[in-house]
């Protein structure tokens, strides 16, 4: 049962609510119903943090690493390094995100050109 | 603030004056983050195979742009409908305690439990950071009119981002098609590590970005999962470790 299996039209929207938007907001309901009753600092809640934000990552170096579409096109190096240039200003700039997405874009941009 | 002077007298204005100013709020640079996010979605989905409906229902419905990446991930991967919601769950817990942080301050004695579960659909990265930022000027009990216009007007505006990107997708030169498809990694590498709440975070960060790939390649359809229980896990291991030290020491 995956997003292709069955060929009427409203089996994707039926995986999209089901994949999607059950599974994200149980978590806001539950949010809710939890508010105020769980101390954000809780250590299980660190735990949960971590996994999240390591499962997020693993989805961006993905993204960058095994790309699809137009941006496969482009050199593993440039695109790493054009990730690493962005995250650098990103830091640099005191966090600002805007400054890490202009020099990542600007790095990418001019590598395709150069060596496209 | 003498605007919080004149509003308060009348309770009818108000709400709709604080609805409007949570809608201006949209307007500001995290706003303009999130739109450029976005943009990098629709190249994705389009890519992906899905189509305008589809890509604009999912922004509406699901609304949390690393569970909709995930949970492309998982339709190009052909993933069953079990393991994709496993993986856009795991990938969205971090909303519970978001929703936890703010919904007490969202709270007047006079709301009614049922909008703040439907206000809480609103709560992602941006808008939450725009309203834990800003509710310090907003009065309790114009909050949840407040939120209202930040978030619903994030989700609408998005809507329309994402269908404009893709009507205008096919035109473009691929340089330029690449350049859409890796806002949306660069957006979540800067946003991810801002939003981290203890140094634990950031190294869950760097081992995922590592694991990731690694993982790809050698537990294929199990990649995301992997990395994220194996690094998170040695994370929360490492930020245990560090606490016992710092107690010790």
């Amino acid at each position: 049962m995956s997003f292709d299996t069955f060929d009427v039209w409203w089996w994707p929207y039926l995986f999209i609510l089901l994949a999607g938007w059950l599974a994200t907001d149980a978590w806001r309901y539950l949010g809710v119903y939890l508010g105020g009753m769980m101390s954000e600092t809780s250590d299980i809640l660190v735990l949960v943090r971590c996994v999240a934000t390591a499962l997020v990552a693993a989805v961006i170096a993905n993204l960058v690493v095994f790309p699809s579409g137009a941006l496969a096109d482009a050199p593993l190096v440039l695109r790493v390094g054009a990730a690493i240039a962005g995250f650098a200003a990103y830091l640099l700039c005191r966090k600002q995100i805007l400054a890490g997405i202009i020099v990542a874009e600007a790095v990418l941009l001019s590598g395709l050109y150069v060596f496209g | 603030m003498n605007e919080i002077a004149t509003t308060e007298s009348s309770s009818e204005d108000s709400h709709i004056a604080w609805y409007l100013r949570g809608v201006r709020r949209c307007f500001s640079i995290p706003g303009l983050v999130l739109v450029s996010a976005f943009i990098g979605f629709a190249g994705l989905a389009r890519e992906a195979g899905l189509t305008l409906p589809q890509t604009v229902f999912m922004t509406g419905v699901v609304w949390a742009l690393p569970a909709q990446v995930v949970l492309i991930g998982a339709v190009l991967a052909g993933n069953s409908l079990f393991a994709a919601a496993f993986a856009v769950a795991l990938s969205s817990v971090r909303l519970a305690p978001m929703v936890v942080a703010l919904t007490p301050e969202m709270r007047s004695k006079k709301t009614r439990p049922w909008v703040l579960y439907a206000l809480s659909h609103f709560v992602a990265v941006t808008s939450w950071v725009l309203a834990m930022a800003s509710f310090r000027n907003v009065p309790r009990e114009m909050r949840t009119a407040y939120y209202t216009g930040l978030g619903s007007t994030l989700v609408f505006v998005n809507m329309g981002v994402v269908t404009v990107v893709f009507l205008l997708a096919e035109r473009l030169p691929p340089p330029i098609t690449a350049a859409l498809f890796f806002l949306t990694p660069i957006y979540f590498l800067t946003s991810l590590w801002g939003s981290a709440r203890e140094r634990a975070g950031h190294v869950a960060m760097v081992l995922g970005l590592a694991c990731g790939p690694v993982f790809h390649i050698l537990v294929p359809g199990f990649d995301l999962l992997a990395a994220g229980v194996l690094a998170g896990l040695v994370a929360y291991l490492w930020h245990r470790m560090r606490r016992k030290r710092e107690a010790v020491g």
